[in-house]
């Protein structure tokens, strides 16, 4: 009977007669899924834009920054200023070598960068090759900095994506020449970066060729740990215990000093942001849920409301010869028909308008890229048919067993 | 064709039962057109309804066709009710979002008979009611007597061994009454059982019998001409 293709017909017979009833359960269905997936996508669009704030630069550095002494220690005057040099960085990775990757050099600089007649002030790094990897940079055009750079203290440039439109316009800058601190510097690579503009009016030169340049001193104004990145959150915690208390003993800091070196964990910033986007899920997991309710709701009266209006219809149906099965066959294979066809619609509909959002809410709402996983999109689809098909056959299941002459008493 | 023995049927109203049919006796033969009368209370429609498989009925015998009737499930009640019995109601009782003839093919539906047959029976039975031009028309198109007439030929498709008919004429003007039980007589006249309940003597008298039920017992059983 169910898969009968005259059954089929006699169903679709009945869709057609019956618009206005095949509209409202049809439209109830659609509108659930459609505000379903439409919440989810924009709670995961806004989880997606949150990421986003935190990912700019690699999660597992600790940053390592000198300054000045507050505590007199051990012969030494307070006021001092600390200062990190070449042989630190070797003596650092060489100490603490199993527990990490590398660690970066970045002193900053800003002077004026000049190519033909135009000249613009913009932020200068000086860094080892692993910055790349500390800040997340994309390579658009030729290289980044290397070892090779950095050993032979060449006068190699890495510009940013605003830098080489600012000063080249239309022109490839790879290989040409920029001009600055006295030097001119060979433009080796453009980069961009999730960073913002601000990032991307950035120069990176090797910091051996800086330090050179810079009266040949060895200074380095700013070290970036990159640690392992199996290590969790509290492990890389002990991490930076450990480098706090070394650098300490090392640079004659007072323990109880809180200046004389700034260390700063990523890892804390990617542990708040990760309680943060858990807290956002819980939020939208609930508004999905909710929102499905409402559906199963909406589309249990529909049915409840259609197989009443029905019960005639079906009292007729069996004084001339219909089973109960068949009456309980003929009511859910028209709800699920229904239901199907328009969770169908609706989820499509959905995810166009999904697809047609994409990034213009970033600004306002900071929503990006909104969207569904598929396996949950179709989940919900297939939880709201059940319900719907359940929320018919409970009353389908009553009408049929209701005697024909009661059914027909009701002129 | 029909026979039914010591027929008892009572209903649970509150605590008290009602004692409804009292012990009827009544055979019916093949061809016979029975009128059964009689006022309201007097157990001539809870009669009809268990001769219609409708209803139970608490002791007592009742035999169609020679099958024994008793304490049906619902699914095999429906299938004897599609084999054995055609029923014509007081209100129609058409479905009004189908079609004349989709109404008449419905029973034909229920046996799994094919679509192409289904229309095609049911044509002929649309005819035979005098409705061929009619087909195409909803219920609510249609005049009372023409309705009366579609759910007639509904009853007849699907070829039953008894046509019930509950009041068929109560909702009709007398000109269309005559003329639905002219119908009727034509049918009867082709050999089809028919059993009219009704309290209308003009109607009774067209009947080949008349039964005349009173507090739930056989009055009198007169044959007319």
């Amino acid at each position: 009977m169910l898969f009968n293709k005259d059954s089929w017909k006699e169903i679709f017979d009945t869709i057609k007669k019956n618009k206005l009833r095949t509209f409202l359960s049809g439209f109830t269905v659609a509108i659930g899924i459609l505000i379903f997936i439409i919440l989810f996508g924009l709670g995961n669009g806004l989880q997606n834009s949150f990421g986003k704030f935190f990912t700019d630069d690699k999660v597992n550095t600790i940053r390592l920054f000198p300054s000045s002494t507050t505590i007199p220690y051990r012969g030494y005057e307070s006021q001092r200023r600390i200062k990190f040099t070449n042989s630190d960085l070797k003596d650092f990775k060489e100490k603490f070598n199993s527990k990490i990757e590398d660690i970066v050099v970045r002193n900053t600089f800003y002077f004026q960068i000049k190519h033909k007649e135009k000249a613009n002030n913009y932020s200068v790094r000086a860094v080892s090759p692993g910055h790349q990897e500390a800040e997340l940079t994309i390579i658009m055009k030729g290289r980044y900095l290397n070892e090779g750079d950095i050993t032979n203290r060449k006068k190699h440039v890495v510009i940013g994506r605003l830098v080489a439109e600012d000063l080249f316009k239309e022109e490839d800058p790879i290989g040409k020449y920029v001009f600055g601190s006295g030097h001119s510097w060979k433009v080796v690579g453009v980069f961009q970066d999730e960073g913002g503009d601000r990032e991307e009016r950035t120069l990176y030169v090797p910091y051996s060729t800086m330090q050179k340049i810079q009266k040949n001193n060895d200074e380095i104004g700013q070290m970036i740990v990159i640690y392992d990145k199996n290590m969790n959150y509290d492990q890389s915690l002990i991490l930076e215990k450990e480098l706090e208390f070394y650098i300490k003993e090392r640079k004659f800091i007072s323990p109880d000093d809180n200046r004389g070196i700034y260390i700063s964990n990523t890892g804390e910033a990617q542990e708040d942001s990760r309680k943060f986007a858990s807290v956002l899920s819980i939020i939208i997991s609930f508004i999905g849920i909710g929102t499905l309710i409402a559906g199963i709701i909406g589309i249990s009266n529909i049915m409840v409301f259609v197989v009443k209006e029905r019960t005639k219809e079906i009292g007729i149906r069996k004084a001339i010869g219909a089973t109960p099965n068949s009456i309980i066959a003929m009511v859910l294979q028209e709800s699920i028909f229904i239901t199907m066809i328009s969770g169908y619609l609706g989820l499509i509909v959905a995810l166009i308008i999904l697809n047609g959002i994409g990034d213009s809410l970033m600004e306002k709402y900071f929503i990006s890229n909104p969207y569904i996983e598929t396996s949950n999109a179709i989940w919900a689809t297939i939880i709201l048919i059940f319900f719907g098909a359940l929320a018919g056959y409970i009353p389908a299941r009553k009408a049929a067993k209701i005697k024909p002459i009661i059914a027909l008493r009701d002129k | 064709m029909i026979e039914i023995q010591e027929l008892n049927k009572s209903y649970a109203i509150g605590k008290n039962s009602l004692h409804v049919l009292k012990g009827i006796n009544l055979k019916i033969n093949e061809g016979e057109l029975v009128a059964i009368m009689g006022s309201s209370g007097s157990g001539k429609s809870t009669l009809l309804n268990i001769i219609g498989m409708l209803d139970n009925y608490d002791s007592g015998s009742y035999h169609l066709d020679g099958v024994t009737i008793k304490d049906l499930d619902e699914t095999k009640a429906a299938k004897y009710r599609n084999q054995f019995l055609g029923f014509v109601f007081q209100s129609f009782n058409l479905i009004n979002y189908k079609t004349a003839l989709e109404n008449i093919a419905l029973p034909l539906y229920y046996q799994g008979i094919s679509r192409n047959d289904r229309q095609k029976i049911a044509f002929e039975y649309l005819e035979k009611v005098g409705l061929g031009d009619w087909s195409e028309h909803l219920p609510s198109e249609l005049s009372g007597g023409q309705k009366q007439r579609i759910a007639i030929a509904r009853a007849l498709a699907s070829q039953p061994k008894v046509l019930l008919a509950d009041e068929p004429t109560g909702a009709l003007d007398s000109k269309t009454s005559e003329e639905v039980m002219a119908l009727i007589k034509k049918i009867n006249k082709e050999g089809k059982t028919i059993l009219v309940v009704t309290h209308e003597n003009e109607i009774a008298n067209m009947c080949n019998r008349i039964i005349t039920l009173k507090d739930g017992v056989i009055m009198t059983d007169i044959k007319t001409s």
